[in-house]
């Protein structure tokens, strides 16, 4: 199994990631998002930023995430290479998200710089359990 | 199989039926050949649009039409206020991502000398790229004004002059802006971004008035042959996009509690009227008026620049215009007066010499129309016609359309041979990335050349003047 992959789109970024488990695919899309952003070769990881998050549906879950770490890399002025991610569904039948996010802060000098991802969007946006978990995203770049 | 009709040389129709649900035909406005590159995922987006509730006339794609999120890249679809609905799909993330155009009192002979000199001052004032913060540090109170006021608050703070006002689209400040539906979220990624040009197709571009095609009109919009122009292409930074998240979030659950039937999620939606659309409207206007801010506080800076190595040089506001906006303006449907919600995502309004809205001093012209063309190729400045209200809102194309993905980009293109190859063409470039100057490589892009011709023998717009990249400042 691969972690993610790229797909062709003519303007903006389309990726799959897959996992053995829902967290793993989580961990993956992180990974697949933070890629297209920032060559992780350069990122160390020094710090720890903790995510919890919680919604209705694995699938609105996975866009929160996705968009959270957008969220922290502008606001922290962070870059991430490691994620773990733990995942917990409750009495209410809504989805739990307590991730540890690994990086450091933004050094120009040896951040190799991508894509600036405006935001993930929703435009076939989905999950599937087949063999392995799979989660298809496109972002806005 | 339902197939797309040729209506006319520069008009495709997508009848009710090619995808299920479609409520009204899609319009395609392109030529033979541009239509070749629109891809069918386009088309499909144009289709999608078609079945949203309330939809006007068409569902619409301008030349530059290419594959988006939610509409396509190029999309036009106005709705009505009675059971009609509003969606970010139809907007985009960068809401009021648009261009501004200045015009000098410089002729090129004088600047191409110290082209180098000037863009990399003006990358150094105009902080951009990934992540880039401002020089601003805006106070929470100060982000809070302009989300109401936009341009006008820029102004007062003493960015630009009240002049420009009147040369920006809507004066540069919407009405109707909540801050209060701006979440915390938002106003943390928008209050150190205020005053960012940002990154990828964005840019801020030094240029020259290659070709008057209408000498009047020119005269109109105080441009003639050989002069300096400066282009600023940007938008609502952090602020916009997460504006629009969190935004999608409340609407994609807003499409179930309504009963909305959509074929794509980004198209969520909320039909207006109902608390979820009036507070995504008016977030959405706080976002355009901190992209206005933005161009005009860039525009402030670019000024400085100017003036630093050409003291007492005049740089004008032309015109600053929107291309990811939903507006309510007046049209005339069946024969009646109707207010409608105009989408436009990445296409520019046109409106012609009959509508108020264009600003005074152009009033008898229509407004200037400006369509950014890539790194290396040609600029437009074309003027409103009011044959756009009858076949398109009042909407034009925005620029000239990807082709080419940014993965394919990089394959066949690098950094430095792109910026070989446009200084080989006299054109200087300064960015902060390598690997953005090959995913915007000019052959990425259709020929906007091609695209301004439709919009222009359509008579949507009408060309006024073509402009010429000397020195390009990106993201």
């Amino acid at each position: 199994m691969i972690p993610f992959e790229y797909l062709e789109h003519t303007a903006d970024i389309k990726f799959r990631a897959y996992g053995k488990t829902p967290e793993e695919m989580f961990c993956n899309a992180a990974a697949a998002l933070f890629k297209s952003m920032v060559q992780p070769e350069t990122i160390a990881v020094k710090e720890t930023w903790k995510v919890e998050l919680q919604a209705d549906d694995l699938e609105d879950l996975a866009y929160q995430w996705l968009s959270e770490i957008v969220f922290l890399f502008e606001t922290e002025s962070a870059v991430f290479a490691a994620y773990s991610v733990k995942l917990e569904r409750d009495v209410a039948e809504s989805w739990k998200l307590q991730a540890e996010i690994g990086g450091e802060r933004i050094d120009l000098k040896r951040h190799a710089f991508g894509n600036e991802v405006k935001a993930i969007t929703r435009h076939k946006f989905g999950i599937k359990k087949n063999e392995v978990w799979c989660i298809q995203v496109i972002l806005d770049v | 199989m339902v197939e797309i009709n040729k209506i006319n040389d520069n008009i495709y129709e997508v009848p009710i039926g090619y995808r299920p649900g479609m409520r009204v035909p899609g319009r395609i406005f392109v030529s033979a050949a541009l239509r070749e590159m629109v891809e069918p995922g386009t088309v499909d987006q144009v289709a999608n649009v078609a079945g949203l509730p309330g939809i006007v006339k068409y569902s619409m794609a301008m030349p530059d039409a290419h594959l988006g999120y939610g509409f396509p890249i190029g999309g036009v679809a106005a709705f009505r206020e009675d059971d009609g609905i509003i969606s970010p799909g139809g907007v985009g993330f960068d809401i009021n991502c648009g261009v501004r155009l200045l015009r000098t009192d410089l002729l090129a002979e004088a600047v191409q000398p110290r082209i180098n000199t000037l863009i990399d001052a003006l990358f150094e004032a105009i902080p951009s790229g990934l992540g880039a913060t401002g020089r601003l540090h805006a106070s929470d109170q100060q982000l809070t004004e302009a989300f109401i006021n936009g341009s006008a608050w820029a102004v007062e703070e003493g960015y630009g002059v009240e002049a420009d006002l009147s040369h920006c689209e809507e004066s540069g400040h919407m009405p109707g802006a909540q801050p209060a539906q701006v979440g915390v979220k938002a106003r943390k990624r928008g209050r150190p971004q205020l005053g960012t040009l940002g990154s990828g197709n964005h840019f801020l571009e030094i240029q020259r008035v290659e070709e008057i095609f209408d000498e009047a009109k020119a005269k109109q919009f105080g441009l003639f042959k050989g002069q300096i122009t400066v282009m600023i292409h940007c938008g609502s930074r952090g602020a916009g996009h997460q504006i629009c998240t969190d935004h999608l979030e409340v609407l994609s659950k807003a499409v179930k509690k309504y009963n909305i039937d959509i074929s794509d999620k980004q198209l969520a939606c909320a039909p207006l009227g109902s608390p979820e659309a009036d507070n995504y409207f008016g977030a959405m206007v706080c976002a355009a008026n901190y992209a206005w801010a933005n161009r005009h506080i860039i525009a402030h800076w670019t000024r400085e620049v100017f003036e630093r190595y050409f003291p007492g040089s005049k740089l004008d506001l032309v015109y600053d215009v929107a291309h990811n906006v939903a507006k309510i303006e007046e049209h005339q449907v069946d024969g009646k007066r109707e207010r409608l919600y105009v989408h436009r995502k990445g296409a520019t309004r046109a409106f012609g010499p009959s509508r108020n809205e264009v600003p005074q001093a152009y009033a008898n012209v229509g407004q200037p129309v400006l369509i950014p063309g890539s790194m290396g190729t040609s600029s437009y400045v074309l003027c409103g016609n009011d044959r756009a209200l009858d076949l398109t809102f009042g909407s034009a194309c925005h620029g000239a359309g990807r082709v080419m993905s940014r993965s394919q980009a990089l394959k066949l293109f690098t950094g430095q041979n792109v910026k070989a190859a446009l200084n080989r063409d006299g054109i200087v470039v300064k960015a902060t990335s390598p690997g953005m100057l090959a995913e915007e490589a000019p052959q990425v892009y259709k020929p906007s050349g091609d695209v301004v011709d439709v919009v222009h023998n359509l008579s949507i717009a009408t060309k006024v003047a073509r402009l010429v990249p000397l020195g390009v400042s990106k993201g």
